[in-house]
């Protein structure tokens, strides 16, 4: 039977209009990585990871800034993963048919999509002024206020993909709720959760605004957390607004450092998720 | 609630060899509830001991509802709730200070769909049983090779206790369920259309294996086939719209029904 020529037209079409968005939404992520690695290939040299920031007119790479953004980065998963999978847990397994839950859920969107400036203010206020200086604590406090509505989100949602099945066969086997979550639901739900808190780390690694407010920077080697830390964020901020051309090469070899990472770790993520679903 | 007709229906008179045996659950003026819609209606029926009752009845007449009252598996969805008593060794376990934990290790349950846990063989049957007892590891070892053994899977899958027990075929993965299930030697077992997702071989396996357990165990089956209640089960009991119509010995009610709505749903008029 042949297709009328107005359903192959349209079919034509569709298929077109959908690679063109593709290819659209393709063109600007290469070109992002494209023009970072150009113009900061300069800079990405061993030294990139052996040498501190330099002061205008020397030479040096960005170790201290990559040091604090790790060390900050992990402080944000290590306080605000384990608060979001409790919290998550909560909203999908104990709450679950109370009004409480609701109210929380919706809290979280709130929390979720409040901007991270605001966020940092707020941290600002709460640790920076009572504590009287700029600190890694405090940076690292403000990363996971903000992951920790993701993880919250992530959480509750795999766990709900869980099917009740497995819920009502390890209850009718008489477990304890607490047991049937840790022994059975964490672990049909272990890659979707894992996948959760992959994605925070994403998001809270090229955060620059919660980090203004609270870490600063620094530019020198530092791995005190309760004073200034410097960090790629704010580095790469403060040395693409300066008039000199060195800065300016380490500003993008940050830049592009930091897309790289965050593209591997969707890309991990992604595998995580597939090897999920293959079980 | 409870009409005076169903109640002398459902008493054990047309019992026959039913009735000679000792009860293992005796249920009495159980209504059950999904929300404000009543779905068991003043259900009377004494469950004897050691064999094989099976529950037939069309799609939404109570069966699986009957089931998962007597294990107080539906307290887990707060708009569920059952009134009457069910009397297990002398005690109303529908009573809310009857501990659930207590209440799930006396009365095991196997689900339509096979559910394995997402980890090892040995695991999932480990679960439970490392939870009830302390046990050595060499006694925690015998007491899975036994309840595997008892399940008629142990040598299947003897070489591969640690393999995920997701990689298991389905009927496998049931026989596994009813392991883990037994581990911890229950007194009654609950099958909820235990095979009704497996294929032929696996389903006469299981079949066989409910003809060995009914030594040791009271087993409740539901069922939509009835041959399989036919083959499988001693005494049989008919529901439709949550009503227990007639409860007898399975030869009675497939070859001499009492009832005409009995009758009409073993001859196939509906289901």
């Amino acid at each position: 039977m042949a297709i009328p020529v107005r359903r192959r037209v349209a079919d034509v079409a569709a298929f077109a209009f959908a690679t063109a968005a593709t290819i659209f939404g393709l063109i600007w992520l290469t070109w992002i990585l494209w023009t970072t690695l150009r113009e900061g290939a300069a800079a990405l040299t061993p030294t990139l990871f052996r040498e501190m920031t330099p002061p205008p007119g020397a030479s040096g790479g960005l170790l201290n800034a990559f040091y604090g953004s790790a060390v900050m980065i992990a402080l944000g998963v290590v306080i605000g993963a384990p608060v979001g999978v409790a919290a998550g847990t909560y909203l999908a397994e104990h709450g679950r048919y109370t009004r409480l839950a609701a109210v929380v859920s919706f809290m979280n969107d709130i929390l979720l999509s409040a901007p991270s400036i605001v966020i940092g203010l707020f941290v600002y206020e709460l640790v920076v002024r009572t504590a009287g200086h700029f600190s890694g604590y405090a940076g690292g406090l403000a990363l996971a206020m903000i992951l920790l509505p993701i993880v919250v989100r992530t959480t509750e949602e795999s766990l709900r993909l869980v099917p009740d099945q497995m819920r009502e066969a390890g209850f009718a086997l008489g477990l304890p709720r607490w047991r049937v979550t840790r022994q059975i639901l964490y672990k049909a739900a272990l890659s979707a959760i894992l996948t959760g808190i992959l994605l925070g780390v994403a998001r809270i690694a090229g955060e620059t605004a919660p980090l203004l407010f609270t870490a600063l920077n620094n530019q020198f080697w530092s791995s005190d957390l309760n004073g200034p830390l410097a960090n790629v964020p704010v580095v790469i901020f403060q040395y693409a607004m300066s008039p000199y051309d060195e800065w300016h090469v380490l500003a993008w070899a940050g830049a592009f450092i930091l897309t790289a990472f965050v593209l591997l770790l969707n890309i991990s993520v992604r595998l995580l998720a597939r090897k999920g679903k293959d079980r | 609630m409870n009409d005076t007709a169903t109640a002398i229906r459902a008493a054990p008179t047309d019992m026959g060899a039913a009735a000679a045996q000792p009860v293992a659950i005796d249920i009495r003026d159980l209504d059950f509830f999904y929300g404000k819609s009543p779905a068991l209606k003043g259900v009377n029926m004494a469950v004897p001991a050691n064999s094989v009752t099976a529950i037939i009845g069309p799609s939404g007449c109570g069966k699986s509802t009957l089931l998962r009252t007597i294990n107080r598996i539906y307290e887990i969805y707060p708009d569920q709730h059952a009134e009457g008593e069910i009397v297990i060794d002398g005690r109303n376990v529908l009573d809310r200070r009857y501990p659930l934990s207590d209440l799930r290790r006396l009365v095991g349950m196997v689900f339509q769909k096979p559910t394995p846990f997402p980890s090892s063989i040995k695991a999932n049957v480990s679960f439970a049983l490392s939870y009830y007892e302390r046990l050595s590891k060499s006694e925690l070892n015998d007491r899975v090779e036994d309840a595997l053994k008892q399940a008629a899977l142990w040598d299947e899958v003897k070489d591969k206790l640690n393999h995920s027990a997701l990689s298991l075929s389905g009927g496998q993965q049931q026989r596994l369920c009813i392991a883990r299930t037994i581990a911890v030697r229950p007194e009654i077992l609950l099958l909820d259309e235990a095979t009704s997702a497996l294929d032929p071989i696996s389903t006469a396996k299981i079949e066989e294996l409910i003809d060995e357990l009914r030594e040791r165990f009271s087993i409740v089956i539901v069922t939509h086939n009835m041959q399989q209640a036919a083959r499988v089960s001693q005494n049989t009991a008919f529901f439709h719209l949550g009503e227990l119509i007639e409860f007898g010995t399975t030869s009675d009610i497939f070859t001499n029904p009492h009832e005409q709505r009995t009758k009409d749903y073993i001859t196939g008029r509906y289901g």
